[in-house]
């Protein structure tokens, strides 16, 4: 039986690059021997987007895409299909998770300078990901018709009613009609669960592929290609498998349990996961008397909101997206790392996060006097944190690297 | 390969590229198009007709055209001279600076005096602001003169739909192409534009 099964195995590898694959990638492949937990997210975001497939999936199959239909289906989802519930809340607790674990992923870049020569197409394919998950989120929170669907479609569509002279045509393109109707909901809905999926995928193997022709980098910022061993293995590495994926078990275990305890007991993150006017279909002659984008795009509908113009508006927020595209080149440091950098970048990045946070808290609540000159203090901090990186990296005093991970 | 065929290869390369790049919008243009309003969305974006001579004086209605809300409120001849209160809050009182076919319309903005006629959807973001016709302070302006306040951003009109200043819609409610025929109103067509 065994020998049966040798002899299937060898044909198979004959044929496919199974073994190689499996030591290039994983059982031969180097990463540092030390990093810390920030180096989790990517793992848990791979797993997320697992989830999201095959929960969307499983959605798609009694989900109606039409205007009269989309909502109704979702309280069909809820209440008619079997486990239905716990198939969409699995689906919109992932959203918010995906974009939580994206976000501390992304931190992390900025921690430890994870964009640095030689991972700039790295950090680029990243914010490439970040991108296409904006789009799929809001494309999918259109989809079940509700009041927030509606609004929240309404304001970002008219975004683009911004742009000078072909504005006006291209929301109507966009919509396919006078207004957000079943037409704009079928085409998010091909855009949502086929389109950009695709592009996501793609994106993630190309992020991936680019990392490990590259190498991860660690929280000391050590280059562990400097002290090799006589196989030409790095001194400071371990092989991925099993080294690395056995621990990620447990902190998959460890997001696992978060996820469950939310899409059991909080599967509306009290109106920051699944906001409340959702509950109500959507009603083109009324807008809610409290408009807010789900947390995750919180801090940049603020930027959106501090601006008067709608055009000045659209373009810093686009700017405050596209800004994390240029980081690899606006880091002049001679480290990479947060912990040997100067104190300049220390208060930097502490002030960019909070100002990001505070941003977020701003977008979810109604606008004051205060509230809004708050948005535009922040707004200015965090684009002061990135245009300002290439001179207060470069002038601040540094510490030196120790060679050895 | 000697320097003359060279030059002939790029050349050819560069004819073939350009010849099968031509053919890229041709290909591109279904694809395009097949986002353009379809005519059956065309068919139900027609025209809407109203009588409008049963609003009570001061009402406030709200029309779906093309399933976006039209306001149209009805004045009486004092509310319509009491419109200058609200003069030094305006950013466009004339209606001047906005891209419809009424530039400059009778105080009313519409094409009749006694009542207005203008889109519910914000200038800024696109949400319908609410009617508030009270002469009372209200929490976002302690001198309300009555008017249209957006929940969304905080924009605010006077009861003809012109913008304040200092708010985020960049100008005044837009008046879509409607007509009078007696009491009837039409909105989405005129005849003499």
């Amino acid at each position: 039986m065994s020998e049966m099964a040798g002899k299937l195995f060898s044909w198979l590898n004959n044929r496919l690059p199974i073994v190689n694959t499996f030591e290039r990638h994983l059982s031969k492949h180097p990463v540092p021997s030390k990093v810390n937990f920030w180096y989790l997210f990517g793992a848990l975001a791979a797993v997320t987007l697992i989830i999201q497939i095959v929960t969307g999936i499983w959605l798609i199959m009694p989900y109606s895409n039409t205007e009269e239909q989309a909502f109704s289906s979702i309280e069909y989802i809820m209440r008619d299909v079997d486990y239905g519930w716990v198939i969409r809340y699995m689906h919109t607790t992932g959203a918010s998770l995906f974009f939580a674990v994206v976000y501390l992923h992304m931190f992390r870049g900025l921690l430890y300078g994870s964009y640095q020569k030689p991972k700039e197409l790295v950090w680029i394919f990243g914010c490439t990901i970040y991108l296409a998950m904006m789009a799929e989120g809001f494309l999918g929170y259109v989809l079940p018709y509700g009041q927030m669907s509606y609004w929240g479609a309404q304001v970002i569509i008219s975004l683009f009613g911004a742009i000078p002279y072909v504005g006006e045509s291209l929301e109507l393109w966009v919509r396919g009609d006078y207004y957000i109707s079943g037409i704009t909901v079928s085409r998010f809905f091909a855009l949502h669960v086929v389109a950009l999926p695709l592009i996501l995928i793609a994106l993630v193997f190309l992020h991936l592929v680019a990392l490990h022709e590259v190498g991860a980098g660690n929280p000391e910022g050590v280059d562990i290609e400097e002290h090799l061993d006589e196989d030409g293995v790095p001194l400071d590495s371990v092989p991925f498998y099993p080294y690395k994926v056995l621990n990620g078990l447990v902190a998959i275990g460890v997001f696992m349990t978060v996820f469950a305890i939310i899409m059991f007991f909080f599967p509306e993150g009290g109106g920051y996961f699944i906001e409340m006017a959702n509950f109500q279909e959507a009603n083109p002659l009324v807008t809610p008397d409290h408009i807010a984008p789900v947390w995750y795009y919180a801090p940049f509908y603020t930027m959106l909101r501090a601006i008067p113009d709608p055009l000045g508006g659209l373009i810093v927020m686009a700017a405050a997206v596209a800004i994390f595209f240029i980081v690899p080149w606006l880091d002049r440091s001679k480290v990479a790392s947060i912990r040997y950098k100067g104190i300049y970048s220390k208060i930097a990045i502490t002030l960019f996060g909070v100002s990001f946070l505070t941003l977020g808290y701003l977008g979810t609540v109604g606008v004051t006097e205060i509230r809004k000159i708050m948005s535009i203090i922040c707004t200015i901090i965090y684009f002061a944190y990135f245009l300002l990186m290439p001179i207060y990296t470069k002038y601040e005093k540094t510490k030196e690297v120790p060679t050895r991970l | 390969m000697q320097e003359k065929d060279k030059t002939r290869r790029k050349v050819l390369i560069g004819l073939t590229s350009a010849i099968g790049l031509s053919g890229v919008p041709f290909a591109a243009t279904p694809f395009i198009a097949a986002w353009n309003p379809s005519a059956k969305a065309k068919a139900a974006g027609a025209p809407v007709k109203l009588d409008v001579s049963k609003m009570q004086f001061g009402q406030q209605i709200q029309v779906s055209w093309r399933k976006q809300p039209v306001f149209i409120v009805r004045h009486t001849k004092e509310s319509i001279a009491s419109l200058d209160l609200a003069l030094p809050k305006l950013a466009d009182p004339n209606s001047d600076d906005i891209v419809e076919p009424y530039k400059g319309m009778n105080p009313s903005r519409s094409k009749s005096p006694e009542y207005s006629v203008f889109s519910g959807v914000c200038t800024h973001l696109g949400c319908a602001p609410k009617y508030f016709p009270e002469v009372e302070p209200k929490p976002w302006d302690a001198s309300w003169s009555g008017g249209f306040f957006c929940p969304c951003h905080g924009s605010m009109f006077d009861i003809v739909g012109r913008v304040f200043k200092g708010v985020p819609a960049p100008t005044n409610l837009v008046v879509p192409p409607h007509m009078f025929e007696g009491s009837i109103l039409t909105i989405g067509e005129d005849k003499e534009l």
